[in-house]
Protein backbone atom coordinates (compact mmCIF):
# COMPACT_ATOMS: atom_id res chain seq x y z
CA UNK A 1 0.00 0.00 0.00
CA UNK A 2 2.98 2.42 0.90
CA UNK A 3 4.52 1.35 -2.25
CA UNK A 4 1.07 2.07 -4.49
CA UNK A 5 1.17 5.61 -2.57
CA UNK A 6 4.72 5.89 -3.07
CA UNK A 7 4.25 5.53 -6.84
CA UNK A 8 0.97 7.53 -7.30
CA UNK A 9 2.95 10.54 -5.54
CA UNK A 10 6.15 10.19 -8.05
CA UNK A 11 3.45 10.42 -10.64
CA UNK A 12 2.07 13.40 -9.86
CA UNK A 13 5.44 14.91 -9.49
CA UNK A 14 6.05 13.90 -13.08
CA UNK A 15 2.75 15.30 -14.32
CA UNK A 16 3.22 18.66 -12.65
CA UNK A 17 6.72 18.99 -13.31
CA UNK A 18 5.77 18.54 -17.13
CA UNK A 19 3.11 21.43 -16.94
CA UNK A 20 5.65 23.55 -15.66
CA UNK A 21 3.95 26.26 -17.82
CA UNK A 22 0.90 25.95 -15.11
CA UNK A 23 3.13 26.65 -12.19
CA UNK A 24 4.47 29.90 -14.21
CA UNK A 25 0.60 30.82 -14.73
CA UNK A 26 -0.18 30.89 -11.28
CA UNK A 27 3.32 33.02 -10.44
CA UNK A 28 2.27 35.30 -13.03
CA UNK A 29 -1.21 36.16 -11.91
CA UNK A 30 -0.31 36.41 -8.28
CA UNK A 31 2.33 38.97 -9.57
CA UNK A 32 0.05 41.02 -11.83
CA UNK A 33 -2.98 40.84 -9.33
CA UNK A 34 -0.56 42.37 -6.64
CA UNK A 35 0.57 45.36 -8.95
CA UNK A 36 -2.83 46.00 -9.73
CA UNK A 37 -2.61 47.76 -5.92
CA UNK A 38 0.05 50.41 -6.44
CA UNK A 39 -1.55 51.33 -9.81
CA UNK A 40 -5.12 51.62 -7.44
CA UNK A 41 -4.08 53.30 -4.46
CA UNK A 42 -0.85 55.12 -5.28
CA UNK A 43 2.05 54.80 -5.06
CA UNK A 44 2.87 56.42 -1.64
CA UNK A 45 5.66 54.04 0.09
CA UNK A 46 3.65 54.54 3.31
CA UNK A 47 0.44 53.54 2.26
CA UNK A 48 2.06 50.67 0.15
CA UNK A 49 3.53 49.59 3.18
CA UNK A 50 0.54 49.86 5.59
CA UNK A 51 -1.22 47.44 2.89
CA UNK A 52 1.12 45.24 1.63
CA UNK A 53 0.38 41.72 4.47
CA UNK A 54 -2.55 41.83 3.36
CA UNK A 55 -2.37 42.52 -0.36
CA UNK A 56 0.32 39.63 -0.46
CA UNK A 57 -2.21 37.01 1.66
CA UNK A 58 -5.41 37.79 -0.47
CA UNK A 59 -3.85 38.19 -4.08
CA UNK A 60 -1.84 34.86 -3.05
CA UNK A 61 -5.01 33.30 -2.50
CA UNK A 62 -6.81 34.22 -5.48
CA UNK A 63 -3.39 32.81 -7.52
CA UNK A 64 -4.08 29.55 -5.73
CA UNK A 65 -7.87 29.66 -6.92
CA UNK A 66 -6.51 29.32 -10.31
CA UNK A 67 -4.41 26.40 -10.18
CA UNK A 68 -7.38 24.04 -8.67
CA UNK A 69 -9.90 23.10 -11.34
CA UNK A 70 -6.73 21.25 -12.93
CA UNK A 71 -6.44 19.37 -9.86
CA UNK A 72 -8.89 16.12 -10.97
CA UNK A 73 -10.12 17.12 -13.80
CA UNK A 74 -8.24 15.64 -16.77
CA UNK A 75 -7.90 11.96 -14.61
CA UNK A 76 -10.94 12.58 -14.03
CA UNK A 77 -12.11 13.18 -18.52
CA UNK A 78 -9.09 10.43 -19.16
CA UNK A 79 -10.59 7.72 -17.23
CA UNK A 80 -7.31 7.12 -14.98
CA UNK A 81 -8.75 8.60 -11.98
CA UNK A 82 -11.22 4.99 -12.16
CA UNK A 83 -8.28 3.28 -12.30
CA UNK A 84 -6.46 4.74 -9.64
CA UNK A 85 -9.27 4.21 -7.41
CA UNK A 86 -9.22 0.49 -8.32
CA UNK A 87 -5.56 0.64 -7.00
CA UNK A 88 -4.86 -0.67 -3.29
CA UNK A 89 -3.50 2.85 -2.46
CA UNK A 90 -6.94 4.68 -0.82
CA UNK A 91 -8.23 7.56 -2.31
CA UNK A 92 -7.55 9.88 0.62
CA UNK A 93 -3.91 8.21 -0.38
CA UNK A 94 -4.51 9.55 -3.35
CA UNK A 95 -5.90 13.22 -2.60
CA UNK A 96 -2.64 13.49 -0.23
CA UNK A 97 -0.17 13.20 -3.08
CA UNK A 98 -2.48 15.21 -5.08
CA UNK A 99 -2.28 18.14 -2.91
CA UNK A 100 1.44 17.56 -1.86
CA UNK A 101 2.20 18.10 -5.61
CA UNK A 102 -0.21 20.99 -5.95
CA UNK A 103 1.62 22.20 -2.87
CA UNK A 104 5.21 21.72 -4.29
CA UNK A 105 4.34 23.35 -8.28
CA UNK A 106 2.00 26.07 -7.20
CA UNK A 107 1.96 26.80 -3.50
CA UNK A 108 6.02 26.86 -3.07
CA UNK A 109 6.50 29.38 -6.15
CA UNK A 110 4.01 31.60 -4.57
CA UNK A 111 6.08 31.65 -1.00
CA UNK A 112 9.33 32.23 -3.44
CA UNK A 113 7.25 35.00 -5.32
CA UNK A 114 5.74 36.76 -1.81
CA UNK A 115 9.27 38.44 -0.69
CA UNK A 116 10.31 40.13 -4.20
CA UNK A 117 6.45 41.36 -4.37
CA UNK A 118 6.62 42.43 -0.26
CA UNK A 119 10.39 44.40 -1.53
CA UNK A 120 8.20 46.10 -4.74
CA UNK A 121 5.24 46.75 -2.28
CA UNK A 122 7.52 48.15 0.13
CA UNK A 123 6.90 45.56 3.29
CA UNK A 124 8.72 46.71 6.01
CA UNK A 125 11.77 44.27 6.91
CA UNK A 126 10.25 42.70 9.95
CA UNK A 127 7.54 41.54 7.59
CA UNK A 128 9.98 39.13 5.46
CA UNK A 129 10.23 36.51 8.16
CA UNK A 130 6.56 36.01 9.06
CA UNK A 131 5.21 36.30 5.49
CA UNK A 132 7.52 33.49 4.55
CA UNK A 133 7.25 31.52 8.04
CA UNK A 134 3.30 32.19 7.74
CA UNK A 135 2.93 30.94 3.84
CA UNK A 136 5.72 28.17 4.50
CA UNK A 137 2.68 26.91 7.67
CA UNK A 138 -0.32 28.20 5.66
CA UNK A 139 0.08 27.07 2.20
CA UNK A 140 -0.68 23.10 3.27
CA UNK A 141 -3.90 23.97 4.40
CA UNK A 142 -4.83 26.31 0.77
CA UNK A 143 -3.94 23.46 -1.12
CA UNK A 144 -5.63 20.72 0.77
CA UNK A 145 -9.05 22.86 1.19
CA UNK A 146 -8.65 23.49 -2.42
CA UNK A 147 -8.24 19.66 -3.54
CA UNK A 148 -11.94 19.45 -1.50
CA UNK A 149 -13.46 21.98 -3.14
CA UNK A 150 -11.39 20.40 -6.89
CA UNK A 151 -13.44 16.97 -5.57
CA UNK A 152 -16.76 18.34 -4.78
CA UNK A 153 -17.41 20.59 -8.30
CA UNK A 154 -15.52 17.49 -10.25
CA UNK A 155 -17.61 17.59 -13.29
CA UNK A 156 -19.76 20.48 -12.59
CA UNK A 157 -21.16 23.19 -14.84
CA UNK A 158 -18.98 26.25 -14.47
CA UNK A 159 -16.27 24.28 -12.33
CA UNK A 160 -14.04 27.08 -11.82
CA UNK A 161 -16.54 29.50 -10.62
CA UNK A 162 -18.22 26.98 -8.01
CA UNK A 163 -14.41 26.18 -7.18
CA UNK A 164 -13.94 29.55 -6.03
CA UNK A 165 -17.14 30.34 -4.68
CA UNK A 166 -16.84 27.12 -2.39
CA UNK A 167 -13.11 27.61 -1.24
CA UNK A 168 -12.48 31.27 -0.52
CA UNK A 169 -15.21 31.37 2.53
CA UNK A 170 -13.05 28.51 3.56
CA UNK A 171 -9.75 29.62 3.55
CA UNK A 172 -10.50 33.21 5.10
CA UNK A 173 -9.34 31.72 8.68
CA UNK A 174 -5.86 31.67 6.84
CA UNK A 175 -5.92 34.65 5.12
CA UNK A 176 -6.45 36.49 8.67
CA UNK A 177 -3.53 34.61 10.59
CA UNK A 178 -0.89 35.19 8.04
CA UNK A 179 -1.77 38.56 7.22
CA UNK A 180 -1.96 39.35 10.88
CA UNK A 181 1.54 37.07 11.58
CA UNK A 182 3.18 40.04 9.47
CA UNK A 183 1.30 42.71 10.85
CA UNK A 184 2.41 41.62 14.16
CA UNK A 185 5.97 41.78 13.47
CA UNK A 186 5.72 45.25 11.49
CA UNK A 187 4.40 46.50 15.06
CA UNK A 188 6.76 44.71 16.79
CA UNK A 189 4.45 42.09 18.62
CA UNK A 190 5.31 38.81 19.05
CA UNK A 191 4.19 36.38 15.84
CA UNK A 192 4.19 32.71 17.70
CA UNK A 193 0.54 32.33 18.12
CA UNK A 194 -0.34 33.60 14.55
CA UNK A 195 2.11 31.02 13.32
CA UNK A 196 0.79 28.49 15.45
CA UNK A 197 -2.75 29.07 14.58
CA UNK A 198 -1.63 28.68 10.67
CA UNK A 199 0.25 25.62 11.52
CA UNK A 200 -3.04 24.06 13.76
CA UNK A 201 -5.30 25.18 10.54
CA UNK A 202 -2.99 23.08 8.56
CA UNK A 203 -2.59 19.97 10.35
CA UNK A 204 -6.44 20.28 11.28
CA UNK A 205 -6.88 20.23 7.26
CA UNK A 206 -4.10 17.54 6.96
CA UNK A 207 -6.88 15.49 8.98
CA UNK A 208 -10.19 16.16 7.56
CA UNK A 209 -9.13 17.42 3.80
CA UNK A 210 -8.01 13.74 2.24
CA UNK A 211 -11.08 12.07 4.17
CA UNK A 212 -13.70 14.78 2.80
CA UNK A 213 -12.58 14.91 -0.61
CA UNK A 214 -11.93 11.16 -0.87
CA UNK A 215 -15.52 10.57 -0.03
CA UNK A 216 -16.52 13.52 -2.59
CA UNK A 217 -14.20 11.64 -5.57
CA UNK A 218 -15.65 8.47 -4.57
CA UNK A 219 -19.52 9.76 -5.17
CA UNK A 220 -18.05 11.40 -8.35
CA UNK A 221 -16.90 8.35 -9.50
CA UNK A 222 -19.98 6.69 -8.38
CA UNK A 223 -22.07 7.67 -11.56
CA UNK B 1 -40.27 7.65 13.57
CA UNK B 2 -37.47 8.92 11.64
CA UNK B 3 -37.03 5.22 9.98
CA UNK B 4 -41.09 5.22 9.55
CA UNK B 5 -40.98 8.71 7.27
CA UNK B 6 -38.92 6.84 4.79
CA UNK B 7 -41.63 6.45 2.37
CA UNK B 8 -42.77 9.25 0.52
CA UNK B 9 -45.97 8.54 0.28
CA UNK B 10 -46.24 8.00 3.97
CA UNK B 11 -44.68 11.70 4.45
CA UNK B 12 -46.57 13.32 2.19
CA UNK B 13 -49.65 12.48 4.21
CA UNK B 14 -48.03 13.34 6.86
CA UNK B 15 -46.51 16.49 5.78
CA UNK B 16 -49.94 17.15 4.44
CA UNK B 17 -51.36 16.95 7.98
CA UNK B 18 -49.10 18.93 9.97
CA UNK B 19 -47.92 21.32 7.53
CA UNK B 20 -51.24 23.98 8.00
CA UNK B 21 -50.43 23.40 11.68
CA UNK B 22 -47.09 24.93 11.53
CA UNK B 23 -48.63 27.95 8.80
CA UNK B 24 -51.08 28.97 11.29
CA UNK B 25 -48.93 28.62 14.35
CA UNK B 26 -46.26 30.60 12.56
CA UNK B 27 -49.04 33.59 11.61
CA UNK B 28 -50.47 33.48 14.98
CA UNK B 29 -46.41 33.58 16.81
CA UNK B 30 -45.78 36.56 14.28
CA UNK B 31 -48.59 37.90 14.80
CA UNK B 32 -48.42 38.21 18.74
CA UNK B 33 -44.66 39.21 18.21
CA UNK B 34 -45.26 41.98 15.97
CA UNK B 35 -47.90 43.34 18.35
CA UNK B 36 -45.74 43.04 21.41
CA UNK B 37 -42.28 44.43 19.35
CA UNK B 38 -44.07 47.21 17.83
CA UNK B 39 -46.83 48.24 20.23
CA UNK B 40 -45.99 46.78 23.56
CA UNK B 41 -42.50 46.61 24.59
CA UNK B 42 -40.92 49.96 25.38
CA UNK B 43 -38.21 51.97 24.14
CA UNK B 44 -34.88 51.15 25.08
CA UNK B 45 -32.81 53.75 26.97
CA UNK B 46 -30.02 54.00 24.87
CA UNK B 47 -30.70 52.89 21.09
CA UNK B 48 -34.18 54.68 21.56
CA UNK B 49 -36.68 53.24 18.85
CA UNK B 50 -34.58 51.63 16.64
CA UNK B 51 -34.33 48.75 19.34
CA UNK B 52 -37.51 47.35 17.91
CA UNK B 53 -35.35 46.51 14.44
CA UNK B 54 -33.73 43.58 17.25
CA UNK B 55 -37.20 41.85 17.54
CA UNK B 56 -36.55 40.69 13.79
CA UNK B 57 -32.74 40.94 13.13
CA UNK B 58 -32.08 38.32 16.63
CA UNK B 59 -34.81 35.73 15.52
CA UNK B 60 -33.35 36.13 12.15
CA UNK B 61 -30.02 35.39 12.81
CA UNK B 62 -31.24 32.29 15.29
CA UNK B 63 -32.98 31.17 12.34
CA UNK B 64 -29.85 31.44 9.82
CA UNK B 65 -27.52 29.12 12.66
CA UNK B 66 -30.75 26.71 13.64
CA UNK B 67 -30.75 26.00 9.58
CA UNK B 68 -27.57 25.42 8.74
CA UNK B 69 -27.13 23.03 11.48
CA UNK B 70 -30.58 21.53 10.13
CA UNK B 71 -29.19 21.17 7.13
CA UNK B 72 -25.55 19.90 7.89
CA UNK B 73 -27.58 17.18 10.16
CA UNK B 74 -29.86 16.02 7.32
CA UNK B 75 -26.56 15.85 5.26
CA UNK B 76 -25.10 13.78 7.66
CA UNK B 77 -28.29 11.40 7.59
CA UNK B 78 -28.29 11.21 4.10
CA UNK B 79 -24.54 10.60 3.41
CA UNK B 80 -24.25 8.01 6.82
CA UNK B 81 -27.57 6.77 6.95
CA UNK B 82 -28.63 7.05 3.67
CA UNK B 83 -32.12 7.89 4.43
CA UNK B 84 -33.89 8.52 1.26
CA UNK B 85 -35.82 11.91 2.74
CA UNK B 86 -32.30 13.50 3.85
CA UNK B 87 -30.78 14.82 1.02
CA UNK B 88 -34.43 16.04 0.32
CA UNK B 89 -34.87 18.06 3.71
CA UNK B 90 -31.61 19.66 3.08
CA UNK B 91 -31.97 20.84 -0.56
CA UNK B 92 -35.33 22.37 0.58
CA UNK B 93 -34.19 24.00 3.83
CA UNK B 94 -31.09 25.63 1.86
CA UNK B 95 -33.03 28.47 0.41
CA UNK B 96 -34.93 28.69 3.60
CA UNK B 97 -31.52 29.68 5.57
CA UNK B 98 -30.14 31.95 3.04
CA UNK B 99 -33.23 33.92 3.15
CA UNK B 100 -33.27 34.37 6.91
CA UNK B 101 -29.45 35.18 7.19
CA UNK B 102 -29.97 38.01 3.83
CA UNK B 103 -32.26 39.45 6.43
CA UNK B 104 -30.16 39.21 9.21
CA UNK B 105 -27.50 40.82 7.38
CA UNK B 106 -29.84 43.75 5.62
CA UNK B 107 -31.71 44.27 9.18
CA UNK B 108 -28.63 44.77 10.99
CA UNK B 109 -26.81 47.42 8.44
CA UNK B 110 -30.38 49.08 8.98
CA UNK B 111 -29.59 48.87 12.38
CA UNK B 112 -25.75 49.65 11.96
CA UNK B 113 -26.57 53.11 10.07
CA UNK B 114 -28.58 55.26 13.03
CA UNK B 115 -26.43 53.48 15.88
CA UNK B 116 -22.49 53.69 14.32
CA UNK B 117 -23.41 55.48 11.59
CA UNK B 118 -22.90 53.71 8.77
CA UNK B 119 -24.50 50.87 6.72
CA UNK B 120 -21.67 48.10 7.14
CA UNK B 121 -19.21 47.65 10.11
CA UNK B 122 -16.91 45.00 10.05
CA UNK B 123 -18.06 43.52 12.97
CA UNK B 124 -16.86 40.39 13.88
CA UNK B 125 -21.21 39.28 14.18
CA UNK B 126 -21.89 41.12 10.75
CA UNK B 127 -18.48 39.78 9.10
CA UNK B 128 -19.44 35.70 10.25
CA UNK B 129 -22.88 35.83 9.60
CA UNK B 130 -21.46 37.27 5.74
CA UNK B 131 -19.44 34.06 5.75
CA UNK B 132 -22.45 31.72 6.48
CA UNK B 133 -24.20 33.76 4.08
CA UNK B 134 -21.59 32.37 1.46
CA UNK B 135 -21.42 28.94 2.45
CA UNK B 136 -25.54 28.69 1.59
CA UNK B 137 -24.73 30.24 -1.74
CA UNK B 138 -22.01 27.63 -2.29
CA UNK B 139 -24.37 25.00 -1.02
CA UNK B 140 -27.30 25.93 -3.16
CA UNK B 141 -24.76 26.68 -6.62
CA UNK B 142 -23.27 23.37 -5.80
CA UNK B 143 -26.85 20.94 -5.91
CA UNK B 144 -27.53 22.83 -8.77
CA UNK B 145 -24.64 22.70 -10.55
CA UNK B 146 -24.42 18.83 -12.17
CA UNK B 147 -26.81 17.22 -14.84
CA UNK B 148 -27.39 14.60 -12.40
CA UNK B 149 -29.13 15.39 -9.00
CA UNK B 150 -28.11 12.58 -7.00
CA UNK B 151 -24.42 13.96 -7.85
CA UNK B 152 -24.91 17.55 -6.37
CA UNK B 153 -27.42 16.45 -3.68
CA UNK B 154 -24.62 14.10 -2.18
CA UNK B 155 -21.41 16.73 -3.22
CA UNK B 156 -23.46 19.54 -1.56
CA UNK B 157 -24.06 17.31 1.88
CA UNK B 158 -20.09 16.85 2.28
CA UNK B 159 -19.68 20.38 1.64
CA UNK B 160 -22.36 21.38 4.36
CA UNK B 161 -20.01 18.57 6.81
CA UNK B 162 -16.98 20.73 6.01
CA UNK B 163 -18.88 24.02 6.70
CA UNK B 164 -19.47 22.60 9.86
CA UNK B 165 -16.24 21.87 10.73
CA UNK B 166 -15.40 24.82 8.97
CA UNK B 167 -17.59 27.57 10.83
CA UNK B 168 -16.22 27.38 14.34
CA UNK B 169 -12.58 28.13 12.96
CA UNK B 170 -14.08 31.07 10.81
CA UNK B 171 -16.25 32.42 13.86
CA UNK B 172 -13.16 32.17 16.19
CA UNK B 173 -10.68 33.31 13.83
CA UNK B 174 -12.99 36.42 12.66
CA UNK B 175 -13.66 37.35 16.22
CA UNK B 176 -10.12 37.41 17.28
CA UNK B 177 -9.55 39.42 13.78
CA UNK B 178 -12.05 42.05 15.15
CA UNK B 179 -10.51 42.17 18.77
CA UNK B 180 -7.28 42.90 16.75
CA UNK B 181 -8.75 45.80 14.47
CA UNK B 182 -10.97 47.72 16.58
CA UNK B 183 -11.07 47.66 20.38
CA UNK B 184 -14.26 47.55 22.91
CA UNK B 185 -15.28 50.72 21.25
CA UNK B 186 -18.64 49.15 19.50
CA UNK B 187 -21.59 49.26 21.63
CA UNK B 188 -23.00 45.54 22.16
CA UNK B 189 -26.25 44.99 20.93
CA UNK B 190 -27.93 44.00 24.12
CA UNK B 191 -27.40 44.23 27.73
CA UNK B 192 -26.19 41.51 30.05
CA UNK B 193 -29.93 41.02 31.14
CA UNK B 194 -32.70 41.36 29.03
CA UNK B 195 -36.20 43.04 30.56
CA UNK B 196 -38.85 40.51 30.07
CA UNK B 197 -41.02 43.19 27.82
CA UNK B 198 -38.11 42.75 25.24
CA UNK B 199 -37.81 39.15 26.11
CA UNK B 200 -41.19 38.18 25.15
CA UNK B 201 -41.40 39.56 21.48
CA UNK B 202 -37.72 38.05 21.00
CA UNK B 203 -38.90 34.45 21.65
CA UNK B 204 -42.29 34.56 20.19
CA UNK B 205 -40.39 35.85 16.93
CA UNK B 206 -38.46 32.76 16.82
CA UNK B 207 -41.11 30.81 17.84
CA UNK B 208 -42.74 31.76 15.04
CA UNK B 209 -39.76 31.95 12.72
CA UNK B 210 -39.15 28.46 13.32
CA UNK B 211 -42.56 27.04 12.73
CA UNK B 212 -42.43 28.93 9.21
CA UNK B 213 -39.31 27.51 8.38
CA UNK B 214 -40.72 24.08 9.22
CA UNK B 215 -43.91 24.71 7.40
CA UNK B 216 -42.01 26.08 4.09
CA UNK B 217 -39.46 23.14 4.49
CA UNK B 218 -42.11 20.82 3.91
CA UNK B 219 -44.05 22.68 1.16
CA UNK B 220 -40.57 22.32 -0.40
CA UNK B 221 -40.00 18.87 0.50
CA UNK B 222 -43.10 17.68 -1.77
CA UNK B 223 -42.40 20.14 -4.48
CA UNK B 224 -38.64 18.26 -4.78
CA UNK B 225 -40.15 14.80 -4.33
CA UNK B 226 -42.65 15.69 -7.04
CA UNK B 227 -40.12 17.15 -9.00
CA UNK B 228 -37.66 13.91 -8.69
CA UNK B 229 -41.14 11.74 -9.98
CA UNK B 230 -41.66 14.20 -12.63
CA UNK B 231 -38.55 13.41 -13.72
CA UNK B 232 -38.10 9.79 -13.34
CA UNK B 233 -41.41 9.09 -15.16
CA UNK B 234 -40.21 11.78 -17.94
CA UNK B 235 -37.42 9.59 -18.00
CA UNK B 236 -39.67 6.29 -18.71
CA UNK B 237 -41.40 7.81 -21.26
CA UNK B 238 -38.12 8.71 -23.14
CA UNK B 239 -37.35 4.98 -22.75
CA UNK B 240 -41.04 3.89 -24.58
CA UNK B 241 -40.67 5.84 -27.19
CA UNK B 242 -37.35 4.78 -27.84
CA UNK B 243 -37.64 1.34 -30.24
CA UNK B 244 -38.15 -1.33 -28.65
CA UNK B 245 -35.13 -3.42 -30.83
CA UNK B 246 -33.04 -0.94 -28.98
CA UNK B 247 -33.98 -2.88 -25.81
CA UNK B 248 -33.05 -6.99 -26.59
CA UNK B 249 -34.60 -7.48 -23.40
CA UNK B 250 -38.00 -6.48 -24.23
CA UNK B 251 -39.50 -8.91 -26.69
CA UNK B 252 -42.81 -8.38 -27.72
CA UNK B 253 -45.77 -10.92 -26.58
CA UNK C 1 -53.94 61.44 14.26
CA UNK C 2 -51.02 62.62 16.32
CA UNK C 3 -50.27 58.90 17.95
CA UNK C 4 -50.43 57.87 14.42
CA UNK C 5 -47.37 60.01 13.42
CA UNK C 6 -45.73 59.14 16.88
CA UNK C 7 -46.26 55.52 15.70
CA UNK C 8 -44.47 55.79 12.52
CA UNK C 9 -41.84 58.32 12.86
CA UNK C 10 -40.76 55.93 15.47
CA UNK C 11 -38.60 58.31 17.34
CA UNK C 12 -36.78 59.35 14.10
CA UNK C 13 -35.76 56.00 13.74
CA UNK C 14 -39.09 55.12 11.46
CA UNK C 15 -36.59 55.05 8.35
CA UNK C 16 -35.27 52.09 9.94
CA UNK C 17 -37.68 50.34 11.67
CA UNK C 18 -40.47 50.33 8.81
CA UNK C 19 -37.87 49.17 5.99
CA UNK C 20 -36.82 45.86 8.36
CA UNK C 21 -40.28 45.15 8.93
CA UNK C 22 -41.49 45.24 5.15
CA UNK C 23 -38.21 43.71 4.47
CA UNK C 24 -38.79 41.07 7.03
CA UNK C 25 -42.66 40.72 5.29
CA UNK C 26 -41.50 40.54 1.64
CA UNK C 27 -38.99 37.58 1.88
CA UNK C 28 -41.18 35.77 4.30
CA UNK C 29 -44.27 36.19 2.12
CA UNK C 30 -42.53 36.11 -0.87
CA UNK C 31 -40.70 32.85 -0.29
CA UNK C 32 -43.52 31.30 1.19
CA UNK C 33 -45.52 32.05 -2.27
CA UNK C 34 -42.99 31.12 -4.24
CA UNK C 35 -42.61 27.57 -2.41
CA UNK C 36 -46.39 27.00 -2.95
CA UNK C 37 -46.23 27.78 -6.35
CA UNK C 38 -43.54 25.27 -7.08
CA UNK C 39 -45.31 22.66 -5.32
CA UNK C 40 -48.43 23.44 -7.61
CA UNK C 41 -46.59 23.30 -10.83
CA UNK C 42 -45.18 20.08 -9.87
CA UNK C 43 -48.20 18.42 -9.00
CA UNK C 44 -49.97 19.62 -11.73
CA UNK C 45 -46.70 18.32 -14.25
CA UNK C 46 -47.46 15.16 -12.27
CA UNK C 47 -50.83 14.58 -12.83
CA UNK C 48 -50.68 15.82 -16.47
CA UNK C 49 -47.61 12.81 -16.85
CA UNK C 50 -50.14 10.62 -15.02
CA UNK C 51 -52.76 11.42 -17.30
CA UNK C 52 -50.83 10.67 -20.26
CA UNK C 53 -49.08 7.43 -19.42
CA UNK C 54 -52.55 5.20 -17.45
CA UNK C 55 -50.65 2.15 -17.64
CA UNK C 56 -47.20 3.44 -15.75
CA UNK C 57 -47.28 1.15 -13.22
CA UNK C 58 -48.15 -2.00 -14.99
CA UNK C 59 -45.63 -0.57 -17.98
CA UNK C 60 -43.14 -0.74 -14.95
CA UNK C 61 -44.24 -4.01 -13.96
CA UNK C 62 -43.11 -6.25 -17.08
CA UNK C 63 -40.87 -5.32 -19.64
CA UNK C 64 -42.09 -7.01 -22.53
CA UNK C 65 -45.45 -4.28 -21.50
CA UNK C 66 -43.44 -0.98 -22.28
CA UNK C 67 -43.55 -2.02 -26.18
CA UNK C 68 -47.48 -1.89 -26.05
CA UNK C 69 -47.96 0.99 -24.22
CA UNK C 70 -45.84 3.15 -26.54
CA UNK C 71 -48.16 2.42 -29.77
Amino acid sequence: MIAALGLILRRELRLALRQAGESATVVLFFILAALLFPLGVGPSPATLARIAPGVLWATALLAAMLSFERLFQPDFEDGSLEQLALSPAPLEGLVLAKALAHWLTAAAPLIVAAPVLGVMLNLPAEGFVPLIAGMALGTPAISLIGAVGAALTLGARRGGVLLALLVIPLVIPVLIFGAAAVEAAIGGFPVRAHLTALGGISLGALVLGPWAAGAALRQALAE
Amino acid sequence: MIQRLANPARFNRLAGRTMPWLAWGAALCIGAALWLALAVSPADYQQGEAVRIMYVHVPAAWMALVAYAFVALASAGGLVWKHPLAHVAAQAAAPVGAAFTFLCLVTGSLWGKPMWGTWWVWDARLTSVLVLFFLYLGFIALTAAFDEPQRGERAAAILALVGVVNVPVIKFSVDWWNTLHQPASVMKMSGPAIHPSMLWPLLLMALGFTLYFGAVVLVRMKALLLARRARAMAMAQVHRAAPAAAEPGSAHG
Amino acid sequence: MDRMAEFLAMGNYGGYVWPTYILAAVILVGLAIQSRRWLRNEERAVRAMEAEAPHRRAAAASGSARGETAR
